[in-house]
């Protein structure tokens, strides 16, 4: 199939690549220039100082930010993959194929409502007069304190990452072969050792999967820590929105960007890496 | 399915389903709560619920805000989902047909960059196209949306090119039809459903992005961003009724390209990243 280049591939295949690389790779890589351009009188100019990355990675603040935006974003990666896994787990094998359909349809919804109206929506339910607080009354307890809090950021968290998190971890179990499970069973293996010696070994490439895309939701998101969490404490992405829209501190945001892109790469290596090599050894057994 | 009669425990059955039925609960809980609280009379949301109400649609429909802003939103995700479907065609076709040196990076280019977190896009466009006077129009929006949006038309569009028959286009090509003819009467005949799906998809996408789109929209703001003004500002019932607006009109767009897409092959299940 392989052909010489024509003007017919490259139709085909050249608009996306200009496109990419203008206005994906460029802006990313301007960004990587931007850091080290200097601020002088509120006005930015380029310039190769390190300046930005001194100020910043001397910062306090910033090491704080970003231990606690890391932290949220593991435990929400872990408490998601939990939550979630019971679910998937009934989807793909507890559910005929038509109640499947109708569950997976279901799940796709939240992808096209506003992420931002959800979560306006949590206020109502979270808020020391919410729904929450009321129905709790009802039975004699609370109020309690529950918007503002690091446990509502994680309750818009869950909103923002759920649904993904159940559709690929359902993705991979569904395609687990079930002659594996039958004979697990007929080996007289019980329900809760299939579970962990046939199911989550099998299907470890996704779960792992999974657990990465809501970390690296999670770590970006602004939108929970800020209007859930009430912005306390700082997180990585709070603290770029600051800089940004304050001010002409650009290079100093570019600095938090890249180290976010940094983490993330790193993460998402490390998590690639797990993910396979417990394939690898799950077909040796 | 397996394992009809062995370990089968009732018990267990049915708290796997209670529990499958909370997780809903939960996920669809703002979202019905959105719809419900935007027809209450009441400013501060609460229950018990006041009366039913069209106030707040009224105060949204009688805001030229709203109205600029849905402008924004409609013009931008129409040529925003167009550009993408021919950007993401391109790509799938370019995927399912040739082999070359660097394909892995092209991919990558072709599906990556709804991974990165939309605010370091947001500052990257905002820096970016601020440098070479592009920023603050919704020209800018369209630019950075594209980016995010190609991707998922090249994943739909290329799951319905990898169902065709490999054999089909070289056959075409025996009989007589030049590559350009093949396209025309062969590949995008079959693939017309994947394009229109992909359309709709990235045209709903483009509706709900709001971070990036706040990063380098300028005055020309989109629907979203005004909600996250709104959001900033004062509680305001204003932020169900919109909300709940633009669902139904996300939903139309997800529902055409689900019956496009066919019931056949659950088609949502690769572009919800």
């Amino acid at each position: 199939m392989r052909r010489a280049i024509s003007i017919y591939g490259l139709t085909f295949s050249l608009p996306l690549l200009v496109w990419q690389v203008l206005f994906f790779v460029a802006p990313l890589v301007f960004l990587v220039a931007l850091s080290f351009w200097t601020v002088k009188n509120f006005t930015m100019r380029p310039d190769f100082d390190p300046v930005n990355w001194v100020t910043m990675y001397g910062k306090p603040v910033f090491w704080q930010a970003y231990g606690i935006t890391f932290a949220l974003a593991a435990s929400a990666s872990v408490l998601a993959s939990l939550l979630a896994f019971p679910c998937s787990y009934a989807i793909a094998f507890k559910l005929s194929d038509r109640a499947r359909r109708w569950a997976v349809f279901l799940m796709v919804i939240p992808f096209f409502t506003s992420y931002l109206v959800r979560v306006y929506s949590w206020q109502i339910f979270l808020s020391d007069a919410g729904i929450v607080n009321v129905l709790l009354g009802q039975i004699g307890l609370g109020p309690y304190a529950m918007l503002n809090t690091p446990g509502a950021t994680m309750v818009g968290y869950m909103t923002l990452s759920l649904p993904l998190v159940i559709l690929l971890q359902l993705f991979s179990l569904v395609f687990i072969d079930r002659n594996l499970i039958e004979a697990a069973h007929n080996m007289r293996c019980g329900r809760l050792r299939t579970v962990f010696e046939v199911v989550i070994p099998s299907a470890r490439t996704g779960l792992v999967i999974a657990a990465l895309f809501c970390f690296i939701l999670t770590f970006g998101d602004f939108v929970s820590p800020v209007y859930l969490g009430g912005g306390d404490p700082t997180t990585l992405s709070i603290l770029i929105t600051d800089t940004t829209k304050s001010g002409q501190q650009w290079p100093r945001a570019a600095v938090i960007a890249l180290t976010m892109i940094g983490t993330l790469l790193a993460v998402a290596f490390v998590a690639v890496r797990f993910a396979y090599a417990g394939q690898a050894k799950g077909a040796r057994k | 399915m397996s394992a009809e009669s062995i370990n089968r425990s009732r018990a267990v059955d049915w708290s796997l389903r209670v529990y499958l039925v909370l997780a809903y609960l939960f996920i669809f809980a703002p979202i019905a709560a959105s719809f419900v609280f935007s027809f209450n009379s009441d400013r501060f949301p609460s229950i018990p619920l006041g009366q039913f109400s069209l106030e707040w649609y009224k105060a949204v429909a009688t805001d030229p805000l709203v109205w600029e802003g849905m402008g924004n939103t409609l013009v931008i995700g129409l040529v925003v989902g167009c550009v993408s479907t021919l950007l993401g065609f391109g790509a799938a076709y370019t995927d399912y047909r040739y082999n070359f040196f660097g394909k892995q990076i092209y991919m990558a280019l072709a599906l990556l960059p709804p991974t990165i977190p939309v605010i370091i896009m947001g500052l990257a466009m905002l820096a970016f196209l601020s440098r070479v006077n592009l920023s603050g129009q919704a020209l800018s929006v369209v630019i950075a949306h594209v980016v995010i949006c190609a991707p998922f038309a090249m994943a739909i569009i290329r799951l319905r090119l990898s169902q065709m028959d490999p054999a089909l286009e070289p056959a075409a090509w025996n009989l007589g039809a030049s590559e350009w003819a093949t396209m025309r009467h062969v590949i995008v005949p079959f693939t017309k459903p994947a394009i229109f799906g992909a359309l709709f998809i990235t045209m709903a996408v483009s509706f709900d992005e709001f971070a990036i789109a706040w990063f380098v929209s300028g005055l020309n703001e989109t629907l979203p961003v005004k909600v996250l003004g709104f959001l900033q500002g004062q509680v305001s019932p204003r932020i169900n009724a919109i909300g709940t607006f633009v669902f139904v009109i996300s939903m139309t767009l997800v529902i055409l390209a689900q019956i496009l897409l066919s019931g056949r092959v659950t088609p949502v299940t690769d572009d919800k990243e």
